[in-house]
């Protein structure tokens, strides 16, 4: 299957979604995804930031789609092109889900656990407007503690779902869904019934926001503090690897996470012993520095790095980055 | 006088019995289907005449059934939509009230032409006494053999279920409906895979309007050919409209496809008029979620031809200065109604009825529904419109299902066309609490168009 995204072919395997195939590409032109999960079956679609334009729907049948796609739910059809950054429609598009996003939401980062590693922070500042045009009060909701290891935060909640379909398929039964409808509706474990699980921890780590935090952490640093450092144990939960990340502050580990990666999305699901109880070196085979993305707030102050080259006055640079340039003017 | 096919019988005494029905002539198509005709050739006839689906999409009811999944060995089902929720819209009601032997024997013909062993009519929860007369109408028709094994000795078998819905607007939405009924929460699937090829339980699966299988009744009985004869144009046959709002006659009444809107609204056949001697303001001519008009855009086109009430001439103009046919629920303004409190009203429905799955819908619908009721309120301000206006341009077209385009279109075509009274609302916001905007220039002539250069 040949696809083309904004001007890039790409060969993929048949059943790829839209938005693989511009992962596989990478770069600025894969879109962002706020409830896609690779992991979880049947999650995406609901978000809409990953929308894109189908301009040509196939070699057999060339029709543009006639209404922006959601990419993450959408697979590719041999010969197809996609617009995503070159494509104003899109962009503007998705400006509006932005702007609908944090309409609800708090904007209480500077207080938030997840500042720092939080999609939606990054979304807003990549593709949000500086001001918000919304002059009514805000949904609130009570926080609620979901077991001892676990608080819900309903306020920042984005309804992305994947945290339910954590509950359906990583954990063994599902105590955890949502009640309501439309603007009202909220994540519950119904009469707060505890999530009492092996791997319930794993809905801490796909929450994009910081709806569903870690009890053990909730203030105790910010991410950017701390350092992350691959480690392993020999986990005796058949289904966990413990394969995890584990968050340093001076000699203290402050936090355990699975390994995820640039897009956010964890390698493997974890059990929540490696995740909460695990927390001396002594319990921890250590691999070695974490890499983070030189954007990342989290890489700041931690590790010596190049700066990145002047791309905009480096002739050879320029030649190489021909295309993004144009593609940028474009806009 | 236009022909009457679904409601011929309707005054009759006693037609929501079995004894009754079956001695007007009622279940003779389910004979004729299952003793002389091949199912394919059951859609055939329903292709033939150019039905078109009555929930609101207007979609061909014929194509629909040829592009159903046959695969081996895999169950299909027929599921009826008769989760009727739309303001304005109350014809399904109505017919499943007054004559529900209409439904069952069309639900029969439809299965056997699609070969559903089973079917089901989804009923939206509030109609209880819709569902117990659907029940007993069932039961009835089951003693008399039509339903069940072996139906009048043809070895066709079907089992028809009527299952309440929990009262949601979305579950409408065919996908939520599918959800629904398979008891998980509504939330609209997303397409594809279309229901026609993975749909209830994953099963192949047909879902139509209670209307639309109604229709297929008189259908089969006289041919698909006569019935296109009826109607005009792509829109065949005979429609359902439920008039409401400010006419004289408010009700269900069946026209013939084609009928000029001015017959329609003033003949003492159907509405008789607007209620009181009031001159007409607006019309949203196909339910809630349909674009409204001004009166002077509804009589007649941009052209300036009269306009009928079918499908091609309602969406004259298209979203600049036509409207749709959608499910038939007509609601006619006066010249004291207030246009901005309505959009509220349904602008708060809209938000109300919102699953919550995709952001657009979820947080949009409750943003306009507030600017809305700040602007009915008198607090609004002049730049309200253009927030408006821009919001609903940022739900619609990016949401899982149609229920952002169906929140999005009526703001939007209320501004565009009733900006006046909306501006009105916020110069004069102490006076807009009291007094009504009235008619204004919403009834005059529209000006010539200028000739094509």
């Amino acid at each position: 299957m040949k696809v083309t995204i904004d001007g890039i072919a790409v060969e993929v395997p048949d059943g790829t979604s839209i938005l693989n195939a511009a992962r596989i590409i990478g770069g600025d032109i894969v879109p962002p995804a706020m409830c896609y999960y690779s992991k979880l079956a049947g999650s995406g679609g609901k978000c809409r930031t990953c929308l894109v334009k189908v301009s040509k729907g196939s070699e057999k049948d060339p029709r543009p789609m006639p209404k922006l796609v959601a990419s993450c739910r959408t697979n590719v059809m041999d010969g197809m092109e996609v617009q995503n950054i070159t494509s104003p429609e899109v962009i503007e598009a998705r400006k509006g889900v932005v702007e609908m996003l944090l309409i609800n939401h708090p904007l209480d980062c500077p207080i938030c656990d997840q500042a720092g590693e939080c999609q939606l922070q990054d979304l807003g500042f990549e593709h949000g407007a500086v001001k918000t045009r919304y002059e009514f009060d805000r949904r609130t909701f009570n926080r609620i503690d979901i077991g001892d290891k676990i608080q819900l935060h309903m306020t920042r909640c984005i309804l992305c779902y994947r945290c339910v379909y954590v509950a359906d398929q990583i954990t063994d039964h599902r105590i955890h869904g949502i009640l309501n409808r439309g603007d009202h509706s909220e994540i519950s474990t119904y009469i707060q019934a505890a999530v009492d699980n092996d791997f319930s921890g794993n809905v801490i780590d796909v929450c994009p926001v910081g709806a569903l935090t870690d009890r053990t952490f909730r203030f105790k640093n910010r991410v950017w503090f701390t350092k992350p450092v691959e480690a392993h144990r020999d986990c005796d939960h058949e289904k966990c690897n413990g394969k995890v990340t584990l968050w340093y502050k001076g000699e203290d580990v402050l936090r355990v996470t699975a390994r995820k990666d640039v897009y956010g999305e964890v390698e493997d699901f974890i059990c929540n012993t490696c995740r909460f109880d695990k927390k001396k070196t002594a319990d921890w085979v250590i691999e070695g520095p974490r890499k983070v993305s030189h954007h990342s707030v989290i890489s700041s102050n931690h590790y010596d790095f190049v700066p990145l080259p002047v791309v905009k006055t480096n002739p050879v640079l320029k030649e190489a980055n021909k295309e993004q340039f144009e593609r940028e003017t474009r806009l | 006088m236009g022909r009457k096919l679904l409601l011929e019988h309707i005054n009759v005494p006693g037609i929501n019995t079995f004894d009754v029905y079956r001695s007007k002539g009622g279940y003779a198509s389910v004979e004729k289907a299952l003793k002389t005709m091949s199912s394919d050739d059951v859609v055939e006839e329903v292709k033939k005449s150019g039905l078109r689906g009555r929930g609101g999409a207007g979609f061909p009811t014929g194509m629909k059934w040829s592009f159903l999944a046959k695969p081996e060995g895999v169950a299909r089902y027929l599921v009826c939509n008769a989760d009727e929720s739309e303001p304005g819209t109350f014809k399904d009601r109505y017919l499943m009230t007054y004559i529900p032997h209409l439904l069952i024997e069309g639900m029969i013909v439809g299965s056997y032409a699609l070969g559903a062993k089973t079917s089901f009519i989804y009923v939206r929860g509030e109609m209880m006494p819709q569902i117990r007369i659907l029940e007993k109408a069932i039961a009835e028709a089951k003693a008399a053999g039509f339903l069940g094994k072996n139906i009048l000795g043809s070895g066709y078998d079907l089992e028809l279920y009527v299952q309440p819905g929990g009262g949601a607007y979305i579950c409408g939405e065919e996908t939520a409906l599918l959800e629904s009924l398979e008891g998980k929460r509504g939330n609209p699937r997303i397409k594809p895979p279309f229901p026609a090829i993975a749909g209830l339980y994953g099963c192949p699966t047909v879902v139509n309007n209670v209307e639309s299988i109604a229709a297929v009744v008189p259908i089969i009985n006289e041919g698909g050919e006569e019935y296109a004869k009826l109607g005009i144009g792509r829109s065949t046959g005979t429609k359902l409209i439920s008039a409401g709002g400010n006419v004289a006659k408010p009700g269900v009444y069946e026209i013939d496809l084609g009928l000029p809107v001015e017959e329609f609204l003033y003949s003492d056949e159907y509405c008789g008029g607007i209620a009181n001697g009031k001159r007409l303001k607006a019309v949203v001519a196909g339910g809630s979620s349909v674009p409204i008009l001004p009166a002077n855009l509804f009589m007649k086109t941009i052209n300036g031809e009269p306009r009928l009430m079918s499908y091609e001439s309602l969406s004259d103009g298209g979203f600049v200065s036509g409207s749709m046919m959608g499910s038939g629920g007509f609601i006619a303004f006066d010249e004291d109604q207030c246009i901005v409190r309505n959009t509220w009203n349904f602008a708060r429905f809209y938000h109300h009825e919102s699953c919550g799955q995709c952001s657009p819908c979820r947080e949009g619908t409750g943003w306009m529904e507030k600017v809305l009721h700040r602007l009915e309120n008198g607090h609004g301000s002049m730049s309200d419109m253009d927030l408006l206006v821009d919001v609903s341009k940022k739900i619609e077209g990016n949401t899982i299902c149609p229920l952002g385009d169906a929140a999005a279109w009526p703001v939007a075509s209320a501004i565009r066309h009733f900006r006046d009274e909306f501006e009105w609302h916020v110069t004069h916001s102490s006076e807009a609490t009291s007094r009504n905007y009235g008619i204004a220039h919403y009834a005059d002539p529209l000006p010539k168009p200028e000739p094509a250069a």
